[in-house]
C-alpha cells in the first residue's frame, strides 16, 4: 500500500505539482505512514529523478524549481509530524541566506535559496535588503552551517565584505562558512573579502555549498 | 577641432515586426497590468506622487495600481524630440527619431588589460582610458559610464566616473551608474558647471540618466528619487527593463514585452505627473534566460526580435528609445560575439532605435574588453552602410559607363568608377589578404582592433576640459564624501 503512495508522492514532484505533494503529505499523515518515510522513500525520490534528468540536460530550470517547491510544501506539511514524533529529518546543513542591505534583487537569491532547499539543505531565505545584523543574528540563532550573500551592484556587493569584517570583529568568522554570488561577484573579490566559496549560478551553488559542509 | 560623430540616418531599409492591432494589444495588456497587476514604486516622494494624482497606493507593500487613462495622458505630456546636448556643441546628438547613435556599454565590472591582456577588476584609470578612446572613435557618439572606478568610494563613485569621462571626452555622458538622490543632485550641479548655470543645462543637458527597473513589475527606491531629481532640472532620464523571458518575465515574447513596457512607462508616467513635459527616454534590454540554467544569454533570436519590437512600442508613446544591443554573451571575441552583435545591432537599427548600448563588452556586459570596443564600432559600420541601401537613379545605373565598357574591357578604366569607389565599404578588421599572406602571419581582427585601439590610446589627445571646472567638480565630490562620512559617524 505505502508502495503505491511513495510513487505518487515521486510522480508529485517530478510533476512540480505542490498541490497534490500536499495532499500526499495529508494522506501519509492520516494513514500513519511514517512522515520520515515519505520523505526519503516518497518525495525525495522525485526531487532526485528530477535533479538527474536535469544533470543530463533532459529536464529544465522550470521543472527543477518547481519541483523543489513541490519538496518543500510537502516538507512543511509533515514538519510538525516529525516534531510530533520525536523524529528529524536529516538535512545537509542549515543556510541562513540572503541579499545585502541596500540591494532589491531577489530572483538570483531565491534560485539559489531554493536550488538548497531541494538539495537536502535548511534554508533560512531572509529576502532582500537585509541588515548585517539581521543575518549574523539569524545565522547564530538557527545555529547555521553556512552564511550565503547576494548582492547585484557593485556598491551593495561592499556589503559581502562588511558581514565578513563583522563576523571576524566578533570572533565568529570560524562558526561559519561564507558564499557569495551576484553578476558582479568575480574570482578577485573573493579573494579580497576572504570568502570561502562563490558560485556564478544556482546549480554551482549548491555544488559549492556541499564542498564547505563536507558532503560533496 | 570637431570630430565627425557617425550615425544612421535616412535609411531605405525597413522591417515591420509588429502590426499596428499588436501594438495596440500590447499596450492594452499594459495598461491593465498597471491597473490590475500593480508596479512597485519603493519610494516615498514617488508614492505621493501617485497618491495625489489619482492611483490606489497601497503604502505597506508599496505597490501602486493606476488607471489607464491617468497613464495614457501623462504620457502625452512627453516631448517627442529633444538633444542631447554635449561639451563640444557641434556634437551634440538629436533625438528625432531619423538618428541611430551608439554609445559605450556599461557598467562592467572587469577589464581585459589593453597592455598586459590580463582580466583584473575595474577601475577609475580604466574610465579614463576608454573615455578617451571612445572620444576618438567617430562610431561612438556618446558614453555610458563602461565599467565601474571600483577604487572609488561607493557614495561618490558615481561622480568619479562621469567626472572622469567629461575631462576625457567632448561628447555626451549618459550615466547609468548613479542610483541614490545625493549622488544625483552632485551630478546635476557638476553638469550645470559645464553649461555655465542650470538654466543653461535645461536647453544644453549634457549629461542624461538611465535607471534600471526591477524586474518583474518593480523599480528601485534611490533610482526613483535620482529620477526625479534629474526629471526636475530637465535631465534627460530613462527608465530601462531587463526584463528576461522565463525568469523576470513570462516565458513567451509577447508577456515578456508587456511586462516590461509595464515598468517602463508607469515610471515614465510618474516623471510626467511630476514635471510635466521633462525629457525622457524608454530604455530596455529585453533577453531571455537559458532554460537549462537561467543564465543571462547576452544574445539569441529573442534578443534580436526584442531590440527591434521595442521601438516600436517606443514610437507608439512617440518617446526616444535607449536600446540594448551588442554585449554578447561570448567569453571573447569571437564567433560567438560576431553574430550576437551584428544581428542585435542590425535589429535594433532597422527600425530606427535612438540610442544604441553599446560597444565594448563580453560575458554579457561584463567584462571590457578594447579589441571588443574596435570591432563593435566596425559592426555598426556595416550596418550604418547597409542601412543606406541601394540607391537606384541615372547616375548609379551608369548606362554612359556600361556602354564605354561593353564586353570587351572593364570598369577600372573609368571616370565613374574613380568617381564612386569610396562608397564601397572598406573594412578594418575583415581579412581580405591572399591566403599565403594570412599563412605566414595567422594574425586577425582580435590582433588589429587591440592595435588600433592601443595607438588611439598613445596618441590621442582629447580636448581638455577647463581645468576650473574640474577643480569646482572636485570640490562637489568631496562635499559629498564629507558629508557622508559625517552621517555613518553620527548614526554609530
Amino acid at each position: 500500500m505505502s508502495e503505491e503512495l511513495f510513487q505518487k508522492m515521486s510522480q508529485s514532484i517530478v510533476d512540480g505539482d505542490a498541490d497534490a505533494a500536499v495532499a500526499l503529505a495529508k494522506e501519509a499523515i492520516t494513514t500513519g505512514v511514517p512522515p520520515l518515510d515519505a520523505i526519503t522513500k516518497g518525495f525525495v525520490t522525485g526531487v532526485n529523478i528530477v535533479g538527474d534528468a536535469f544533470g543530463r540536460g533532459e529536464a529544465y530550470l522550470p521543472e527543477l524549481v518547481m519541483a523543489g517547491e513541490a519538496m518543500k510544501a510537502a516538507v512543511t506539511t509533515l514538519d510538525p509530524e516529525l516534531k510530533k514524533q520525536g523524529t528529524e529529518r536529516r538535512t545537509l546543513g542549515k543556510v541562513v541566506i540572503a541579499t545585502v542591505d541596500g540591494d532589491i534583487h531577489e530572483i538570483g537569491k531565491s534560485l539559489v535559496a531554493t536550488m538548497l532547499g531541494a538539495s537536502g539543505f535548511e534554508v533560512y531565505d531572509l529576502g532582500v535588503d537585509v541588515e548585517i545584523e539581521k543575518i549574523i543574528g539569524t545565522a547564530l540563532n538557527v545555529n547555521a552551517d553556512i552564511i550565503a550573500m547576494s548582492a547585484l551592484l557593485t556598491t551593495t556587493m561592499v556589503k559581502q565584505k562588511e558581514v565578513i569584517e563583522e563576523l571576524d570583529k566578533e570572533g565568529l568568522r570560524g562558526k561559519f562558512k561564507v558564499m557569495v554570488g551576484g553578476a558582479p561577484v568575480t574570482r578577485d573579490w573573493v579573494k579580497t573579502i576572504g570568502a570561502d566559496g562563490f558560485s556564478e549560478d544556482a546549480i554551482g551553488a549548491v555544488n559549492i555549498a556541499k564542498q564547505l559542509i563536507g558532503a560533496a | 577641432m570637431t570630430k565627425k560623430i557617425k550615425s544612421i540616418s535616412n535609411p531605405k531599409l525597413k522591417l515591420e515586426i509588429l502590426t499596428p492591432a499588436e501594438v495596440r494589444k500590447i499596450h492594452d495588456a499594459t495598461l491593465w497590468i498597471i491597473e490590475k497587476v500593480g508596479v512597485k514604486f519603493p519610494s516615498q516622494r514617488a508614492l505621493d506622487i501617485w497618491a495625489t494624482n489619482g492611483a490606489e497606493v497601497d503604502r505597506d507593500r508599496k505597490i501602486v495600481k493606476v488607471k489607464g487613462e491617468i497613464i495614457e495622458a501623462a504620457l502625452k505630456k512627453c516631448p517627442p524630440i529633444y538633444p542631447l546636448a554635449a561639451r563640444d556643441p557641434n556634437q551634440d546628438l538629436s533625438l528625432d527619431g531619423n538618428h541611430v547613435y551608439v554609445g559605450t556599454d556599461g557598467c562592467g565590472v572587469e577589464v581585459i588589460d589593453i597592455q598586459t591582456g590580463e582580466r583584473r577588476t575595474s577601475k577609475l584609470q580604466d574610465v579614463i582610458d576608454v573615455a578617451r578612446v571612445a572620444d576618438a572613435t567617430e562610431e561612438v557618439a556618446f558614453h555610458w559610464v563602461p565599467v565601474s572606478a571600483q577604487d572609488m568610494p561607493v557614495e561618490s563613485r558615481g561622480l568619479h566616473e562621469i567626472k572622469a569621462i567629461w575631462e576625457n571626452s567632448t561628447k555626451h555622458v549618459q550615466t547609468e551608474s548613479i542610483y541614490d538622490a545625493a549622488e544625483a543632485k552632485a551630478a546635476i550641479e557638476m553638469a550645470a558647471l559645464i553649461t555655465g548655470g542650470k538654466e543653461e543645462l535645461r536647453k544644453r543637458p549634457v549629461l542624461s540618466l538611465m535607471q534600471c527597473t526591477a524586474s518583474p513589475l518593480g523599480h528601485d527606491g534611490g533610482s526613483l528619487d535620482a529620477a526625479l531629481l534629474a526629471a526636475e532640472a530637465g535631465i534627460p532620464t530613462g527608465f530601462m527593463t531587463m526584463s528576461a523571458c522565463l525568469t523576470t518575465g513570462p516565458a513567451t515574447m509577447a508577456g515578456t514585452l508587456a511586462v516590461g513596457n509595464a515598468e517602463v512607462i508607469a515610471a515614465t508616467a510618474l516623471l510626467q505627473l511630476a514635471y510635466p513635459g521633462a525629457p525622457v527616454f524608454y530604455a530596455a534590454a529585453q533577453t531571455a534566460s537559458d532554460p537549462r540554467n537561467g543564465a543571462y544569454t547576452g544574445g539569441g533570436p529573442e534578443d534580436f526580435l526584442f531590440g527591434a519590437a521595442t521601438n516600436v512600442l517606443s514610437d507608439f508613446y512617440n518617446i526616444p528609445l535607449s536600446m540594448g544591443s551588442f554585449a554578447t554573451g561570448a567569453k571573447e571575441p569571437n564567433w560567438q560575439a560576431g553574430i550576437e552583435n551584428s544581428l542585435s545591432t542590425f535589429m535594433a537599427s532597422i527600425v530606427m532605435s535612438d540610442m544604441l548600448l553599446g560597444v565594448g563588452f563580453l560575458h554579457g556586459s561584463r567584462i571590457w574588453s578594447y579589441a571588443e570596443m574596435m570591432m563593435d564600432c566596425e559592426i555598426f559600420s556595416i550596418i550604418e552602410k547597409t542601412m543606406r541601401g541601394i540607391v537606384v537613379d541615372d547616375e548609379t545605373l551608369a548606362l554612359d559607363t556600361v556602354a564605354a565598357v561593353g564586353s570587351s574591357s572593364n570598369y577600372l578604366t573609368q571616370k565613374h568608377s574613380r568617381k564612386h569607389m569610396l562608397e564601397i565599404f572598406m573594412p578594418q578588421f575583415m581579412d581580405r589578404r591572399p591566403y599565403n599572406e594570412w599563412e605566414s602571419k595567422k594574425d586577425d581582427a582580435r590582433d588589429w582592433a587591440l592595435a588600433k585601439a592601443r595607438k588611439i590610446l598613445a596618441e590621442h589627445q582629447p580636448d581638455p576640459l577647463d581645468p576650473k571646472i574640474s577643480a569646482e567638480m572636485a570640490k562637489i565630490i568631496a562635499s559629498v564624501e564629507k558629508k557622508r562620512t559625517a552621517e555613518s559617524i553620527s548614526s554609530r
